[in-house]
């Protein structure tokens, strides 16, 4: 680089805005972590300042506690994981008062993720977190693949979505999200049908179903027979069906699966996502997000690029439908 | 505090077939590491295999800031750890996991490892040593050949009695049988004890039987090693009822009749 280059760049250096809005969810920075791949936000403390997310997604909570599944819970695969946990968390009110003042004494902007069996758990834990400082949003698992009665039924089927979550948005003044579960042959009908619902934005895509068997014993590998994939192995999955929905819906996305490095959020970003959710990421390199952040803000000063809306959406040939989700207010 | 460090590779040589020792520099790790805790290494810079693989402690020199892990070629991961050269830098975190305790009032220990569970107790050996603690050693393998850290254990002056499953050195038959053939001797009044879980079924039964307290040091499947993901995992026995506890942050050491072992006569 000559001396008049230098200079060049050197006056046009900019600061470039990394807020964006999640349907009245308010981000510093579009880089967060995904529900239960964070824990509670603590675990990761050592390796962070966990205020520099733009969002901590807590572990899917749940009314009661739930013990879990049996292991194994776990198995690599290629370039991905499948995980069976089965919700394993200890209920809304030991959240509510074990890990939700150790957050808001962080100043962390906190989604809460909510998992139920029946329309009602999932009203009743929307009305149990409603009063409560410290939380910007409630994200709905309506798409958790491992725990029986819940998870796929409601995920799959256009009108229970829309009963879901209309019955949570009545129950709470929180921005409400919905996740959608990729395990379905129309995404977009799903979306549609949390929009109608009342559905503030949409998180996806959560785990793909999967499984692994162990040849030596002859028997499935997970003791629940299937886990939820993830990691970079569905990344072309997920951006396909962000990009889906963006194109369609006009609801602003969390975009997610499996994200590495600063090249995967701004595909997100392009693909219409206005944040994204980092998970299994977090479990290879702790400092992903942080060095993303940095990424992120390197190559929108290099691109001239001084808003992250600018790339919101950039490579929908029709830009983001109406409805201006990805304005800020 | 665990932290991710680029450690440099120092040593890293093939003790007998499949079994290395590798050794690198992370100064904070070494700084802060007990006996018992955990490192999780990246055997690669792709995204296959993705995960960390967790290794204990085999050795730690605070002065040079080194750890030494003592490891087996099982799969990919180790496979590929295995080509690892010196002066390579190696991505590794930690320390991680729940430590050995060393309660104030013991006086004599018995160290009991299987296989490659021998690793972490070469280190807390050393530590008992220098804490006055009198320590027997008790190993054992499927054959003479593969029996590791007898040179550690040397330069510590320590007592240690071997098994081989083959009778190629000292008793033939299971650690655990070497265990059961010791207690008699009743020079012992803690245990320490780690290798694969139908092993550590039977320590704790015999362990129990004999009113000797002391801990374990369990393995599992793991993703994010500090305790955000809850896929290690593993069953306990909370008052009465079954829950579980996180191997990663809980454990991977635990106290003696804790945990709800497979495959074992316990519970
Ligand atoms: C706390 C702890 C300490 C350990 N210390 C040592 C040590 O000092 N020396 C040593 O040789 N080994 C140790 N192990 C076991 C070691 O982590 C595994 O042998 C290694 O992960 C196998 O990886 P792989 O890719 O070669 O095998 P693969 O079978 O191909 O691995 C597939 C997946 O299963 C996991 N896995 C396979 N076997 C084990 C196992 N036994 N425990 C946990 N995860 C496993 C791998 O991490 C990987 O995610 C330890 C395990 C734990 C949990
Ligand atoms: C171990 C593990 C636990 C998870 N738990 C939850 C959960 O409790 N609720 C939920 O909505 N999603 C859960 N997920 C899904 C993630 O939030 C995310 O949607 C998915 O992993 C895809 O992103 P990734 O590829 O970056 O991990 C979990 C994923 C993993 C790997
Ligand atoms: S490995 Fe993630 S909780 Fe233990």
């Amino acid at each position: 680089m000559n001396t008049t280059d230098r200079k060049a760049r050197k006056k046009s250096r900019i600061t470039p805005d990394l807020r964006v809005n999640l349907g009245g969810i308010i981000l510093n920075n579009p880089i967060t972590v995904a529900s239960g791949t964070f824990g509670y936000g603590m675990e990761y403390e050592p390796f962070m300042d966990i205020a520099s997310l733009g969002a901590v997604i807590v572990k899917g909570t749940t009314l009661e506690p739930r013990a879990g599944n049996p292991p194994p819970r776990i198995c690599e695969t290629p370039s991905g994981m499948l995980n069976a946990i089965g919700l394993e968390n200890p209920g809304v009110k030991a959240f509510i008062n074990q890990h939700l003042p150790v957050l808001r004494s962080r100043k962390t902007t906190v989604i809460v993720n909510i998992a139920g069996n029946t329309v009602e758990e999932y009203a009743e834990l929307a009305r149990t977190l409603d009063g409560q400082s410290g939380i910007a949003g409630l994200e709905l698992n309506i798409s958790c693949p491992n725990v029986k009665q819940g998870g796929l039924q409601f995920g799959t089927d256009p009108v229970m979505v829309q009963e879901l979550v209309a019955a949570v948005k009545s129950q709470t003044s929180l921005p409400v999200m919905a996740k959608l579960s990729p395990n379905v042959t129309d995404i977009v009908a799903i979306a549609r049908a949390a929009e109608r619902g009342g559905a503030d934005c949409l998180s996806l895509i959560n785990t793909l179903l999967g499984m692994a068997i162990d040849i030596e014993n002859r028997k499935p590998f997970l003791a629940n027979t299937f886990g939820g994939l993830s990691g970079p192995a569905i990344k072309p999955v997920a951006l396909r069906m962000v990009y889906q929905v963006a194109s369609e819906v006009p609801l602003p996305i969390m975009g997610m699966g499996g994200i590495t490095d600063t090249r995967d959020v701004i595909e997100f970003l392009m693909a219409g996502a206005t944040a994204v959710s980092i998970g299994t990421a977090n479990f290879v390199n702790p400092l992903v997000t942080q060095e993303v952040l940095a990424g992120l803000r390197d190559y929108m000063e290099q691109n001239q690029i001084t808003s992250v809306q600018e790339l919101i959406g950039a490579a929908l040939p029709q830009g983001l439908p109406k409805k201006g989700s990805a304005e800020l207010t | 505090m665990p932290s991710v460090e680029k450690a440099l590779v120092i040593r890293h040589r093939e003790i007998v077939p499949y079994y290395y020792e590798l050794e690198f520099i992370a100064p904070s790790i070494a700084q802060e590491v007990l006996p018992g805790q955990f490192v999780n290494i990246r055997v690669s810079n792709s995204l296959d295999p993705l995960l960390r693989r967790p290794f204990s402690i085999y050795n730690v020199d605070k002065k040079l800031g080194s750890i030494t892990v003592f490891y087996k070629v099982v799969g990919r991961g180790t496979e590929l750890l295995s080509l690892m050269p010196i002066q390579k830098r190696l991505d590794v975190m930690g320390p991680l996991g729940r430590p050995f305790s060393i309660p104030g009032n013991i006086n004599r220990a018995y160290l009991i490892g299987g296989g490659v569970g021998i690793a972490p107790l070469v280190y807390l050996a050393r530590v008992l040593t220098d804490s006055d603690i009198k320590v027997k050693v008790l190993m054992g393998a499927s054959t003479a050949g593969f029996i590791c850290g007898r040179d550690m254990f040397d330069q510590l002056g320590v007592n240690y009695l071997i098994s081989t499953d083959d009778g190629s050195e000292g008793l033939k038959g299971k650690v655990t049988d070497l265990f059961e053939q010791q207690l008699f001797l009743q020079d012992c009044d803690y245990i320490y004890a780690c290798g694969p879980e139908p092993m550590l079924a039977k320590i704790t039964r015999l362990a129990l039987d004999n009113g000797i307290d002391g801990e374990i040091s369990l393995e599992g499947r793991m993703a994010c090693g500090v305790g955000a993901c809850l896929g290690c995992s593993h069953p306990v026995l909370k008052d009465g009822n079954r829950s579980y506890a996180k191997i990663c942050s809980d454990g991977p050491v635990f106290r003696i009749g804790e945990m709800l072992l497979h495959n074992g006569d316990v519970r």
